[in-house]
């Protein structure tokens, strides 16, 4: 049987994380293809209804990464984003949802090389938990 | 300044004595109309009626076991803009809890209302109720008063209370301007009248009402009702945690639901005008479908169930205030209020929020603290 390999769905605040992906591209740095980037303008923009939808979709594992405190481009955004996955962490887990499979982080825009470290490191946690029970049942 | 009085009941009528009480505020110059719960003529069911005339308060019933919708609703209908005149509001704990909360939400005025809360006896899920008062509404309700304040907060004449108010641990409002008191008085001779805010003191002053303390059993009855409440409640919580904590359990859970949202319409707190699920981002396209099943082989239609109480469950569960209202709409008899309780009550817990506590606390996911949760950022 072939590796597992994990579906991860990245929400990206334009300003920082998604510029450090850029900039992790344009230098020519490697991470795995696991994770599929969205673009938003802001993580405080990110519903959690867009967390659960990825998760009941089958993604095995969701991250939303943002600026670092103090350089969200809407002032603070990140921070009413840490409170929504915060809150997700609360409720997602009732129904068996591993809540390591919901991360957050804040990787600023010169951040590229930090960014393929992390991408390395989640995609090896979420290999390592298996694939999630969406993927494999029917969800109602 | 806080104003107790009490007023002696008519061969043991508080229905009478709440009518006459309600008609003197509502014949007071500050006052231009009362919302109250009553008794409709056509069919023997308590709605709440907006009343201008005192003389048509004849039918109010605010002591039914009939909770036929949350009016926090209503409320903020009748005060999202200055309605030109102020409106005492007669409504249920949880009611206000509710309002509270849309008044944080904007969606409503706490100024231009009064409010009043009659100790809140419970009530039965809306079918049982019509088959507990059968011909006689009023004889119905003082029978139920009774019973209530003689000890039995569960079921009665084989009929039991709605889950919501058997777990529900506010039987008594503390942000009423002005409460009336059931629990520690002696059943059938006397309520209490008690102003809580200066509007509250304001109105009770006009009334000219006989002074009097507030017994020391009331307070103690309060709180064993409570305790006996919370018993229950965290019953409750353990039970439902144990039926929801897989996948297959969720799908156990939620497979009678068939999307008709109506725990959506009755909630007082789904505060969206507009419902994300009603709008075309969820009128899929037919092909839409069709990649779906293929993906496993089979797909539950309607689609979306699942996504949309957990996602109702992400908007709405810090500013839940249990009133039961879900489970009350569900055709299909969905243990509702036990499961968004449940998680009501941990998402409210990690944000120190109380749902309707108070006015001075922003609702959890507008605000935030520069040093908090520190533990959710990152990956190592």
């Amino acid at each position: 049987m072939s590796e597992f390999e994990p579906t991860i769905v990245a929400f990206f605040c334009n300003w920082c994380t998604y510029t450090a992906a850029d900039l992790a591209g344009t230098s020519r740095l490697s991470y795995p293809y696991n994770i599929r980037i969205i673009r938003v303008m802001c993580t405080g923009m990110v519903d959690p209804q867009y967390v659960i939808k990825a998760f009941l979709e089958g993604a095995d594992g969701v991250l939303v990464s943002g600026c670092r405190p103090g350089d969200c481009h809407y002032i603070n955004g990140n921070y009413k984003a840490r409170r929504r996955i915060k809150l997700l962490k609360e409720i997602l887990p009732q129904f068996g949802f591993d809540q390591q499979r919901l991360r957050l982080t804040w990787i600023g825009a010169s951040d590229g090389v930090h960014l393929a470290e992390i991408m390395r490191t989640f995609t090896g946690q979420i290999k390592a938990l298996g694939p999630s029970q969406t993927k494999l049942k029917m969800v109602i | 300044m806080t104003i107790t009085a009490k007023i002696d009941l008519r061969e043991q009528n508080p229905l009478e004595a709440l009518q006459q009480f309600f008609a003197g505020i509502l014949k007071l110059e500050d006052i231009a109309a009362i919302l109250v719960p009553q008794r409709l003529p056509t069919k023997n069911t308590v709605m709440p009626t907006l009343v201008t005339d005192a003389s048509f308060l004849g039918s109010a019933d605010p002591l039914a076991p009939a909770f036929m919708m949350n009016a926090a609703r209503i409320a903020s209908r009748l005060t999202r803009k200055p309605m030109g005149g102020k409106v005492a509001a007669v409504l249920r704990p949880c009611e206000i809890r509710a309002f509270i909360e849309l008044v944080k939400l904007k969606q409503a005025l706490r100024e231009d209302i009064l409010l009043i809360s009659v100790d809140c006896l419970g009530a039965f899920q809306n079918k049982a109720y019509s088959k507990f008062a059968g011909q006689n509404g009023p004889e119905s309700t003082i029978r139920f008063y009774k019973n209530v304040m003689g000890g039995n907060i569960t079921e009665m004449e084989g009929a039991e209370f709605a889950t919501a108010c058997k777990a529900c641990e506010y039987p008594v409002s503390e942000n009423a301007d002005i409460q009336i008191g059931l629990y520690g008085m002696k059943t059938g001779e006397s309520i209490l009248v008690k102003s809580q805010t200066e509007a509250g003191d304001h109105i009770l002053k006009l009334l000219n009402l006989p002074d009097t303390n507030e017994p020391p059993a009331r307070q103690d009855a309060i709180n064993t009702l409570i305790s006996q409440r919370t018993s229950y409640r965290d019953e409750m919580f353990a039970k439902t945690r144990e039926n929801s904590d897989s996948l297959d359990k969720m799908t156990a859970y939620f497979s009678n639901c068939v999307n008709c949202y109506n725990c959506r319409v009755a909630c007082p707190v789904c505060y969206c005008r507009e419902c994300v699920f009603v709008t075309d981002v969820f009128n899929h396209d037919p092909y839409q479908y069709l990649q779906w099943a293929a993906r496993k082989g089979i797909i539950k239609m309607p689609t979306d169930t699942l996504f949309y109480h957990i996602t109702r469950l992400a908007h709405m569960s810090t500013a839940c205030v249990g009133c039961g209202q879900c489970s009350n709409a569900c055709p299909n008899d969905i243990p509702l209020t036990e499961l968004f309780r449940t998680i009501a009550h941990k998402t409210q817990k990690i944000f120190e929020y109380e749902a309707g506590r108070s006015l001075d606390e922003k609702p959890p996911l507008s605000e935030f603290r520069e040093d908090e949760f520190k533990e959710v950022v990152g990956i190592d």
